[in-house]
């Protein structure tokens, strides 16, 4: 589904993704861990096309096509999703019509009739209640005045409206108390199937304690110097990233 | 008056020739304020950008105009004013055909006893003693050049009366309509609002055109608000643009009261708003919200003061501006805490979006406190749409025109949505709609 062939990225100049490789299938769960600074967020926000990053070589390529020439809007009606680190609050914009505009313009980009309201409607409560969110939060500006926990359900939330091929969760984990740890992870399991990928970027692997990945890499500098199971991710967790790095530097 | 410029003998004159026609001329002590004004204005002039109060708004382009009052009046058809009606509910109209009543276009409706709606020349014939009396309560203070102009020119207008505990439900809408059918025509509309202790109303004043002339509606609006009375005040302009307009609204407000101002501004080529309110007696309080929108060249002034006379008195104030194309804004918002004036609660915000880089806007919080144990607060913003909003909806699969409309929707729709009446809220939301780019993509996703 998705193949990233030698990928380098700057940002402002600066060389931040250096030579990446990955490749995704569908069906499976990929969690890209590492420590800070070594280029997880800027990975993911490359992949869901954000302006800004300059591609300096490499390619990106999704369902056999060039992720890379495609605009972010274009992208996410394509089926790439990005559960955002710091979801935007947007005044003024109620949740519901964003929603639905959303839905609606992934429809409309596949020649499908739009929603009408009442199956719309019944689509969002079902979903609501996977991820336990209140009803009236439809009903508020999209993230405006919304708790740490509930910014981070309302994106598992507008994922499961969405429906993507690839999910990619940039530290979904990150600021979230246990329930709502699990409510994430319990919305995320209810999307897994044979036909979608989702990518777990995250720096902590207590969320693969409710979703269980297939494969877990590590980057650092910008690059994936290690490979394997879940195994690798406790193993990262009881020593630190440090044994993986002097490994890659002495081989 | 041989030392005033050309663009002042120009009214000076025409006031001679046309001062024996104006309503109340029998009058004495109506005709006496208005040769007062018309001496005041002579004396005034024209603003210049050298007065601090007109730094960003020259008014060059009025004065080079000989506007004169219309002539004639034109014959419009009921279908042409009810467009401009708040749909979802009824009201008592006033409707205001290139400055003079139109009995035939008004339906003031079935009235609770002792309210007053009536039209300002008609209210001279039949109550001059009590017009009298409302005329003069904001004529003791220090008005700008337009408003004393307003004075001395004032035809008509709304006169609106609210006796004690009076109580109107449906919103009196006053219809401003300009035909555009005479070229250069100017209209002095007064309005008057006396509001007893305890009454309420909602009141709204359109400005609209129904085609795009060239001419100038030079506004003044006097309400007093009486000991825990409330008023709701609605002002939505969306003259021609190519029309000039100048308000001048004053506000006095007793023990208790409650005034909310909401004013939106769409259409005009140069717009200048006054609007001062004075909080003249304790626990009154006040809202001033105001929206802006502009684009072409568009030039569009709002200065706000609110005077904090007496204790414990709480004023809120947001105003947003949206400017695009090469258009111009101002904000100037004065707070004045005055000595003794304890226990003020006072807040502003001025946040303004820019669409264009040749876009423009002066906004200046003006916060001055001389009393003590007080909480003011004030804050504005100049910005461009975010990047980061901009992504997020782009992320979700919505283009880049949409999720623009969209952002700027939303940074309108917080003023809107803060309108108590929902009649009028909807009707803002469309004109909104209708202002933007793209309104098409935008509408389908808020609706």
């Amino acid at each position: 589904m998705l193949s990233i062939k030698n990928l380098h990225v700057a940002v402002d100049g600066k060389e931040i993704i250096r030579g990446l490789n990955l490749e995704v299938k569908a069906g499976e769960v990929h969690a890209i861990m590492g420590p800070n600074g070594s280029g997880k967020s800027t990975l993911a926000h490359v992949l869901a096309g954000r302006e800004g990053y300059e591609v300096t070589s490499g390619e990106v390529s999704y369902e056999g096509n060039n992720l890379l020439e495609l605009s972010a809007n274009e992208r996410a009606c394509e089926g790439v999703f990005l559960a955002f680190q710091y979801p935007v609050e947007i005044p003024g914009v109620n949740n519901t019509y964003f929603l639905k505009a959303a839905l609606n313009a992934v429809r409309k980009h596949h020649g499908e009739s739009e929603l009408d309201a009442m199956d719309f409607l019944s689509l969002v409560k079902e979903r609501l209640k996977v991820l336990h969110m209140d009803e009236s939060l439809l009903q508020r500006a999209v993230n405006v005045g919304f708790s740490g926990g509930e910014k981070k359900r309302n994106e598992i939330f507008q994922m499961a409206i969405m429906e993507p091929k690839l999910a990619i969760l940039d530290e979904t984990d990150s600021g979230l108390d246990i329930d709502a740890l699990k409510d994430v992870a319990d919305g995320v399991n209810a999307l897994r199937s044979e036909d979608r990928a989702i990518i777990i970027v995250t720096h902590y692997q207590r969320l693969l304690n409710y979703i269980v990945p297939d494969q877990v890499h590590v980057l650092d500098s910008g690059r994936i110097v290690k490979s394997g199971d879940r195994e690798l991710a406790l193993q990262l967790e009881e020593q630190g990233y440090l044994w993986v790095r002097q490994e890659a530097a002495s081989a | 008056m041989s030392d005033v410029s050309p663009s002042v003998r120009h009214y000076v004159n025409q006031f001679a020739r046309v001062a024996g026609s104006l309503p109340g001329d029998d009058l004495p002590w109506l005709k006496a304020r208005r040769e007062s004004a018309i001496k005041r204005f002579s004396e005034l002039g024209f603003p210049s950008p050298r007065n601090e109060a007109w730094k960003y708004t020259r008014v060059a382009p009025i004065e080079k105009r000989a506007f004169v009052p219309p002539a004639e009046t034109f014959e419009v058809s009921a279908s042409d004013v009810e467009r401009f009606y708040l749909s979802e509910t009824d009201c008592h109209h006033l409707v205001f055909v290139d400055g003079r009543y139109s009995a035939a276009l008004s339906t003031p409706g079935e009235l609770p006893e002792g309210v007053l709606i009536e039209d300002l020349s008609g209210a001279l014939k039949r109550d001059p003693e009590l017009l009298e009396e409302i005329l003069a309560e904001g004529d003791a203070e220090n008005r700008h050049a337009f408003s004393v102009l307003n004075s001395a020119f004032m035809h008509d207008g709304a006169v609106v009366k609210l006796p004690k505990d009076g109580v109107v439900t449906y919103p009196i809408h006053l219809i401003f309509v300009a035909t555009g059918r005479q070229g250069d025509f100017v209209t002095n509309p007064r309005v008057v609002i006396h509001a007893d202790r305890g009454s309420r109303a909602a009141i709204v004043e359109s400005y609209v055109s129904l085609d795009e002339t060239v001419y100038f509606n030079n506004v003044r609006t006097d309400i007093t608000v009486g000991a825990s009375a409330c008023i709701e005040h609605y002002k939505l302009q969306r003259e021609s643009r190519k029309a000039f307009h100048i308000s001048d609204l004053r506000v006095h407000q007793s023990a208790g009261s409650g005034f909310h101002s909401h004013s939106f501004s769409f259409g005009g080529a140069l717009v200048r708003n006054d609007i001062r309110v004075g909080l003249d007696a304790e626990n009154a309080a006040c809202t001033l919200n105001g929206l802006f929108m502009a684009d072409k060249r568009q030039h569009v002034d709002y200065h706000t003061y609110i005077d904090h006379l007496k204790p414990r008195c709480v004023s809120q104030e947001l105003y947003k501006g949206i400017l695009s194309g090469r258009a111009r804004g101002v904000f100037n918002g004065a707070v004045y805490v005055h000595p003794g004036a304890d226990k003020t609660d006072a807040h502003q915000t001025n946040n303004n979006l820019l669409l264009s880089r040749d876009a423009e806007i002066d906004t200046k919080p003006q916060l001055e406190i001389y009393a003590d144990d007080v909480k003011c607060s004030h804050g504005a913003t100049v910005g461009q749409l975010d990047e980061n909003m901009l992504f997020y909806l782009r992320s979700r699969g919505i283009d880049e025109q949409a999720a623009r409309g969209l952002l700027v929707y939303g940074f309108a729709r917080d003023v809107i949505d803060r309108i108590e009446v929902n009649a009028i809220r909807n009707r803002l939301a469309e004109s909104l709609l209708r202002w933007l780019p793209h309104a098409d993509q935008v509408r389908e996703l808020v609706q």
